[in-house]
């Protein structure tokens, strides 16, 4: 494959990812915060485990939408 | 196939200027800065729009059926709108569920006794930024914006409310 081919191919992938996999907006969340969207099926046990995991990685969230609240995690 | 350099790179210019469109308009609605203007559909009927309000002290409230602190603001929505409806206060709370008998259940549980809009398509929440959910803007007659909140806790409830007390001090003229 020629360079200039390989680099119109990264061009390419480069406008893929900026346009299309956007994440969603905080209104766009309904699907998210459903239950059946946490990876586990305990409540509290999840809780229970994301504070453990919190204090030994020093990093939170991405664990679903955990019903609404500021965005701020 | 054999891609020139002088054709290379207008495609690029063209790919970046794409990628460029992509990119969300990015400020959110700040303090002193208009409140975008909106007309949707209300609870009840007939439309609920930002240039009928005006006059009024508006509390907007942007709020969805599966968010948790919402659940927590009505009551207290429902609370300010008694208290400060005859000094010009209108609560307007706009609801972004996709599907709007999600809301109405909701509503069925947990009655407003306020202005309840409903934007499914997010027209509204994109125009003013949103940063969370949910997320309130108090707007003053003119239509500018004084304060914005985001999410709702209890312990809230006596900033918020000392921040409308403030902005119906400093409106008299707000229509009741």
């Amino acid at each position: 494959m020629s360079r200039a081919l390989r680099l119109a191919a990264l061009a390419g992938a480069a406008l893929l990812c900026t346009g299309c996999i956007s994440p969603p907006k905080p209104w766009e969340k309904g699907e998210l915060a459903k239950p059946a969207m946490t990876m586990g099926r305990d409540p509290l046990g999840e809780r229970f485990d994301q504070h453990i995991a919190s204090s030994k990685e020093a990093a939170s969230g991405g664990y679903g939408v955990g019903g609404g609240g500021c965005g701020c995690n | 196939m054999n891609l020139h350099k002088s054709k290379l790179l207008p495609a690029l210019a063209l790919a970046a200027a794409a990628a460029g469109t992509f990119v969300p308009a990015a400020h959110a609605v700040g303090v002193n800065q208009p409140a975008p203007a909106f007309s949707l559909p209300r609870e009840g009927g007939g439309t609920a729009s930002l240039d009928g309000l005006a006059g009024h002290v508006v509390y907007l409230d942007f709020w969805a059926s599966w968010c948790g602190p919402c659940r927590q603001s009505f009551p207290w929505m429902n609370e300010i709108q008694a208290k400060y409806a005859a000094r010009g206060l209108r609560v307007v709370a706009v609801n972004v569920d996709a599907r709007q008998s999600d809301a109405e259940g909701f509503l069925a549980q947990i009655p407003a006794q306020f202005t309840v809009a409903f934007d499914p398509k997010g027209d509204t929440p994109r125009l003013y930024q949103l940063k969370g959910m949910p997320t309130s803007f108090l707007i003053n007659p003119d239509g500018m914006v004084l304060a914005v909140h985001q999410s709702f806790h209890e312990e809230d409830r006596k900033a918020l409310e000392a921040s409308i007390e403030a902005a119906l001090d400093a409106h008299p003229e707000a229509r009741p």
